[in-house]
């Protein structure tokens, strides 16, 4: 697979003042892989897809998607779950329309071909019954669904995700996280997926990138997710824990529990 | 309870030959109907209401001085609206700023409007509409004035309305789909000026909310889509104006509170249908 990567991020750094996020950053994403972005609060995780996607300036270094600067249309996002406006007029279908054509000048005139790329998409996602449902109705996991759909319309080459899955409980973080994985396949797109909590996509994931202290480790979970890399990263003693299938990082000094994501 | 002259305030004497010299008013209410509906909906996304009423302070203060020194008050107006609108849009980002910056402006434009009434000499008439509307006249270099400031408006925001709306209802993902959400929101603010400059001539700065929030805030709730939404704003604030005008026809009384009641028994109607949906 000697493929152009699709995104190459090269020498990159991201500092604030005094303070260094991540520096020395090379990562090239092949086509079609899903990598997971996890690391620690304020260790910069979503300031790195805020620069992909341009928001962010770089200290230094750069991305490139394709061999060029990024083209946002190419790219599809996914937002953490949150409240919606209980004002809010939105249907689902309306939700997932604007990932197609939000972002065009003009009006929105009713289109045969956008209503029957919103219905493929809700199809796709499995949620056909919920079109017309109003988003102030939906529970956070169908919310999500409709994000992943919102993300998929436009059929981007490279899918962002920012902790799609916080706020969601266990199951439907199965279901989302399974969700992205399924439409990333169908559509041929590589996934960065930022996270506190790896364990809901460590089948799906095949790489990590793990940021931590300014300094960065990047392989397949199996490389990274260990006591001694992860000893090495933080600059102290880190204890990996491998149990019934799930990764708990122990040490880290940072929120590694969190109350509120308590397992039931 | 001594005998009110209800013929005071609704009063159908006449009507037929009144009508023709309303007509310059029913255009402009029409134009404003039209904008108030549109924009509304924007106002509302954005969680802007407060803005509107701000914006509206400082339209007063600049046709107040405009009046004062004999110059052209829609001018005044709209330069006062303009310069809250940037101010608002270029200092209050986060909605927290934005409600105090609001709230400093406010009075201040509203002290120095008042300071320009009371050193005005002309009409009285003329003061009080710029706070509480016209009686029904306006003529025909105003209704010129108001028919290419409700057109520039309209036409800017249907250009931009497909990002504009994404960016007020999906902000981060719309950010992230490459649309310019700042230079959108500065725009915004300046179509908001504009179209409060409008409505302060008709309905007066103190009630330009009962046409650019109430019609819209109205209809959000008890649409079922975003476009129904639209529709019923542009419909309920045509009808609050037009029905406004109409209604003070006979009276001899400014239009505003015909509007005011108008848009507000409206909200009051879109609210009780919401109940009656929830209970149902």
């Amino acid at each position: 697979m000697s493929q152009q990567p699709l995104l190459s991020i090269k020498d990159a750094s991201l500092a604030f003042g005094e303070h260094t996020l991540w520096t020395g950053l090379d990562l090239e994403v092949q086509p079609h892989e899903f990598i997971a972005v996890i690391g620690s609060n304020g260790s910069g995780k979503s300031s790195l897809l805020k620069a992909i996607l341009g928001q962010q300036e770089l200290t230094g270094g750069q991305i490139l998607m394709q061999g060029k600067p990024i083209a946002s249309r190419k790219v599809g996002y996914i937002p953490q779950s949150r409240a919606v406006d209980p004002a809010s007029t939105l249907r689902a279908c309306d939700l997932i329309g604007l990932g197609l054509d939000g972002h065009r000048f003009g009006i929105p005139l009713p289109s045969k071909a956008k209503r029957q790329a919103v219905s493929r998409t809700l199809e796709a996602i499995g949620a056909s019954e919920l079109a017309k449902t109003p988003i102030t109705k939906l529970s956070g996991g169908e919310l999500q669904r409709m994000r992943v759909g919102q993300a998929v319309i436009s059929e981007p080459d490279l899918i962002l995700a920012d902790e799609p899955l916080s706020a969601l409980d266990l199951h439907q973080q199965q279901v989302v996280s399974a969700l992205i994985d399924d439409q990333r396949r169908a559509h041929n797109a590589a996934v960065l997926f930022v996270t506190h909590d790896v364990n809901p996509i460590l089948d799906l994931v095949d790489r990590v990138l793990y940021l931590a202290n300014g300094k960065f480790r990047i392989g397949t979970p199996d490389e990274v997710l260990r006591s001694e890399v992860l000893s090495e990263l933080y600059g102290t003693q880190v204890d990996v824990v491998r149990n019934q299938g799930r990764i708990v990082v122990l040490g880290t000094q940072d929120h590694d529990h969190h109350p509120e994501e308590e397992w039931k | 309870m001594t005998n009110f002259d209800w013929s005071r305030i609704f009063n159908f004497t006449d009507f037929a030959e009144l009508l023709p010299l309303v007509q310059n008013s029913l255009i402009a209410g029409a134009l404003l109907g039209l904008v108030g509906g549109l924009i509304g909906i924007f106002v509302v996304k954005r969680d802007m209401s407060f803005a509107v009423h701000g914006i509206s302070e400082l339209s007063f203060a600049g046709a107040a001085f405009a009046l004062l020194f004999g110059a052209n008050v829609i001018a005044g107006s709209i330069t006062g609206s303009l310069v809250a609108a940037l101010l608002i849009g270029a200092l209050g980002n986060k909605a927290k700023d934005r409600n105090s910056i609001i709230a400093v402006l406010m009075p201040a434009g509203l002290g120095a409007g008042i300071l320009a009434l009371a050193l005005y000499e002309g009409r009285a008439s003329n003061k009080f509409g710029l706070l509480t509307g016209q009686i029904i006249a306006v003529d025909d270099p105003q209704l010129i004035w108001l028919i290419a400031i409700c057109a520039a408006v309209i036409l800017t925001l249907l250009l931009i309305w497909r990002p504009l709306n994404f960016a007020s209802v999906d902000p981060e993902v719309a950010a992230a789909r490459g649309v310019s959400t700042r230079a959108l929101s500065i725009v915004f603010m300046l179509l908001l000026g504009l179209a409060v400059a409008a409505s302060v001539q008709v309905v007066g700065a103190l009630l330009v909310l009962s046409l650019l929030v109430t019609p819209a805030a109205a209809a959000v709730r008890v649409a079922a889509s975003p476009l129904m939404a639209t529709l019923l704003s542009v419909a309920f604030a045509l009808v609050a104006v037009l029905g406004g005008i109409l209604l003070a026809l006979g009276g001899g009384l400014p239009i505003s509170p015909y509007v005011t009641t108008i848009s507000f028994l409206i909200y009051l109607i879109c609210r009780l249908i919401e109940w009656g949906r929830r209970g149902a």
